[in-house]
C-alpha cells in the first residue's frame, strides 16, 4: 500500500517535473512567468493525439507532439515575449494569461469540448512484484522522464550550448559580450522547454486516456507553485519540488484521506515554504 | 424608467469598477502585483452573507463589517506577502486565492459547493430597496472612493506609494517606511474589494465559491490593465468595456472567451500602457487635440 502510493506519487511528480522544468528554464533566462506554458502542454497532447490517429504508432506520436509544442513555444517567444522584455514584469505576465485563455478556447473550438481518448498501445506491459504494481503507463512516464532528465543534464553540463545557456541565465549582457548569440540561446531554451511540456502532455493524455481543452488549467497554476517552491529558475530545485508535491498529494489525499482539494496542496506547501525560505527550497537570494 | 436588464448590467459594472479600482490601489499605485484579488471580494461577500443570514445583522451593518473583515484579512495576508517580491508575490497571492476558494468550498460552515442563499436587497423606509435605488446607492459609494483616491494621490501616502512602485530600495533609503505603506495599500485595496463583495452578495442574493476563484481575479486584473494600470479612470473604463462586452457579444457567445483572451494579449502586446495609459494612442490624440485648441496657430 505504502509502496504503491510511493510509486503513484513519483509518477505524478515526474510529469509535474516535465512541465515545470520548461517553466523554470524560461524564468531563469527571461524572468517571465510563462503561464501559457500549460497551453503548450495541452497543444502537445492534441498534436500527439491527432498524429497518433494518423500514424498509429505511439512513439512517433510522442516525437511529433514534442516537435509541435517546441515550434509553438518558439513562436510565442519570438512574437510575444521578446518584444515586451523592456516593459515592467506585469506586461508579459498578462500577455501570457491572455494567450493561455485564448489557446484553451481555440482547442475547444477546433477539437470540440469533449474529452478525446488517447488509447495508445505502448508495448511495455505491466510490472508486478508481490503486492507492488506498476501499470504500463506509469513505467512509460518514469522511463521517458528519466531519459529527458538525463538528456537535459548532459546538454546543460557537457555541451558548449548548454554552458552558454547557463551563462545567459546568470548574466545575459556579459555572456553576450563574450560573443554568445543570446537571442539564439533564448530560442533553444524555449524549444527544449516547450518540447518537454509537449512530452508531458502526451504522457498525461495516455496515462488518463483522455485529452481535453482545459487539461492545462490546473497544471498551469500548479506548475507555477512548484517552480516557486523549487526556487524560481533553479533546475534541481524544480525536480525536487515536483516530486515533493506529487508525493504530498498522493499521501495526503490517498493515505490520510484528508478532505482537502488535491490541487490546493501545492499552494499550501508553497506558501508555508515561502514564509521561511522566501526564495524557495533550493533558491538563493 | 430603466429596464430590469439594463439596471442589472449597470450594477454589475459598478461592482466591477469598484473591484478594478481597489486592485489599482495595490497594483497600480503601490506597484504590488496581486493575482488573488477575488479572494478578498469573496471574503467580503461571505462575511456579509453569513452575518445577514446566520447572525441576523441588517444590510447596513453587515456590508461595512464585510469591508472591515476583508481589510483585516488583507493586512494579515499582506504581512507575509512583504517577505516575497515581484514574481514570488504574484504567485503567492494566486496561491492565497486558491486556498481561500478551497476553504469556502470544503468547509461545511460556509455552505460548501451549494453556497449561501437567501440574502436580500437592503430595506429602507420600511420597504425593500428597488434595483435602480440600489444602483444609485453603490454608485454614490463608488464616487466617494474616487474622491478619496484623488485626495490620496495628492497626499504623502500617494507620493510614498509612487516612490515604492518606482524603486523600493531607493524609497527605503530616502526614509519611506516601505512596510507600513505596502500594508496600508493592501488594507485599503482589500477593504474596498470586501465592500464590493458585500454589495455583490446582496445583489445576487446567492453566492457560491466559484464566483470568487482565480478566474475572477484575472477578470479584475484584466480590467485594470486593459484600461490603464495606475491611472484613475483607466480601471473604470476597463470595467465598463470588459463588463459590457459579454452582453453585446451574445450572438458570438461561442467565441467570447477567445475574444477576451486575444483582446488582452493584443492590448498588452501593442498598447502596454492600457487604453488610458500615458503612452497610449488615445491619450496622445487627446493631448494633441487639447494642444491644438489651446495654441491658436
Amino acid at each position: 500500500m505504502l509502496w504503491q502510493q510511493l510509486a503513484n506519487g513519483i509518477a505524478i511528480g515526474s510529469v509535474y517535473a516535465l512541465i515545470s522544468l520548461g517553466l523554470t528554464m524560461v524564468y531563469g533566462i527571461l524572468r517571465i512567468l510563462h503561464v501559457a506554458h500549460a497551453g503548450i502542454y495541452a497543444l502537445g497532447a492534441y498534436v500527439g493525439l491527432f498524429s497518433f490517429r494518423l500514424i498509429g504508432n505511439f512513439w512517433l506520436s510522442l516525437i511529433v507532439g514534442m516537435a509541435g509544442a517546441a515550434i509553438a513555444g518558439y513562436f510565442v517567444e519570438r512574437l510575444l515575449y521578446t518584444p515586451l522584455l523592456h516593459l515592467p514584469r506585469i506586461a508579459p505576465l498578462i500577455v501570457s494569461i491572455g494567450l493561455f485563455t485564448a489557446l484553451e478556447e481555440a482547442f475547444r473550438i477546433v477539437a470540440g469540448p469533449h474529452t478525446l481518448a488517447y488509447n495508445a498501445r505502448v508495448g511495455l506491459g505491466d510490472l508486478s512484484i508481490g503486492s507492488f504494481h506498476l501499470t504500463e503507463t506509469q513505467i512509460l512516464i518514469l522511463l521517458v522522464t528519466l531519459a529527458i532528465l538525463i538528456f537535459l543534464w548532459a546538454f546543460l553540463t557537457k555541451t558548449r550550448t548548454g554552458l552558454a545557456m547557463r551563462a545567459c541565465a546568470q548574466d545575459p549582457e556579459t555572456t553576450s559580450s563574450f560573443g554568445v548569440n543570446v537571442s539564439a540561446i533564448i530560442a533553444v531554451n524555449f524549444l527544449i522547454g516547450s518540447a518537454m511540456a509537449g512530452a508531458a502532455g502526451v504522457l498525461i493524455g495516455v496515462y488518463d486516456n483522455q485529452v481535453w481543452p482545459t487539461m492545462g488549467s490546473i497544471p498551469a497554476y500548479k506548475a507555477l507553485a512548484i517552480v516557486v517552491l523549487g526556487g524560481l529558475g533553479n533546475i534541481p530545485g524544480t525536480v525536487l519540488a515536483s516530486i515533493v508535491v506529487g508525493l504530498a498529494e498522493t499521501f495526503f489525499i490517498g493515505v490520510l484521506a484528508i478532505p482537502f482539494p488535491r490541487d490546493a496542496v501545492a499552494f499550501v506547501a508553497m506558501i508555508l515554504v515561502l514564509m521561511f525560505k522566501p526564495y524557495g527550497l533550493l533558491g538563493k537570494a | 424608467m430603466i429596464s430590469g436588464y439594463l439596471v442589472t448590467i449597470l450594477i454589475t459594472i459598478v461592482i466591477y469598477a469598484m473591484l478594478a479600482h481597489s486592485l489599482n490601489i495595490i497594483t497600480g499605485h503601490a506597484g504590488q502585483i496581486s493575482l488573488g484579488h477575488a479572494a478578498f471580494f469573496g471574503i467580503g461577500a461571505y462575511t456579509s452573507a453569513m452575518l445577514y443570514t446566520e447572525a441576523g445583522f441588517p444590510f447596513w451593518t453587515s456590508v461595512p463589517l464585510a469591508a472591515v473583515v476583508a481589510g483585516i484579512v488583507g493586512a494579515l495576508l499582506g504581512v507575509p506577502c512583504l517577505r516575497v517580491r515581484d514574481d514570488f508575490l504574484a504567485i503567492t497571492t494566486m496561491g492565497i486565492n486558491f486556498v481561500v476558494e478551497a476553504i469556502f468550498l470544503y468547509i461545511p460552515f460556509f455552505g460548501g459547493a451549494m453556497g449561501i442563499g437567501g440574502i436580500n436587497l437592503p430595506k429602507w423606509f420600511g420597504r425593500e430597496m428597488t434595483k435602480p435605488e440600489y444602483f444609485f446607492l453603490i454608485l454614490v459609494v463608488f464616487v466617494f472612493f474616487l474622491l478619496l483616491d484623488r485626495q490620496l494621490g495628492r497626499s504623502w501616502i500617494g507620493l510614498a506609494w509612487a516612490s515604492i512602485r518606482e524603486d523600493e530600495q531607493a524609497a527605503g533609503a530616502m526614509g519611506v517606511d516601505v512596510v507600513r505603506f505596502k500594508v496600508l495599500a493592501f488594507i485599503l485595496g482589500s477593504a474596498i474589494a470586501g465592500l464590493a463583495g458585500g454589495f455583490y452578495a446582496h445583489f445576487l442574493t446567492f453566492i457560491m465559491p466559484q464566483n470568487f476563484g482565480f478566474g475572477q481575479s484575472i477578470v479584475i486584473l484584466s480590467m485594470v490593465v486593459f484600461g490603464g494600470i495606475g491611472t484613475r479612470w483607466g480601471p473604470i473604463a476597463g470595467a465598463i468595456i470588459l463588463g459590457v462586452l459579454p452582453e453585446i457579444s451574445r450572438p458570438i457567445m461561442e467565441y467570447r472567451t477567445l475574444i477576451y483572451g486575444v483582446l488582452l494579449l493584443g492590448m498588452m502586446r501593442f498598447q502596454p500602457g492600457g487604453l488610458l495609459g500615458p503612452e497610449s494612442i488615445l491619450s496622445k490624440t487627446f493631448q494633441r487635440t487639447i494642444y491644438r485648441l489651446v495654441s491658436p496657430e
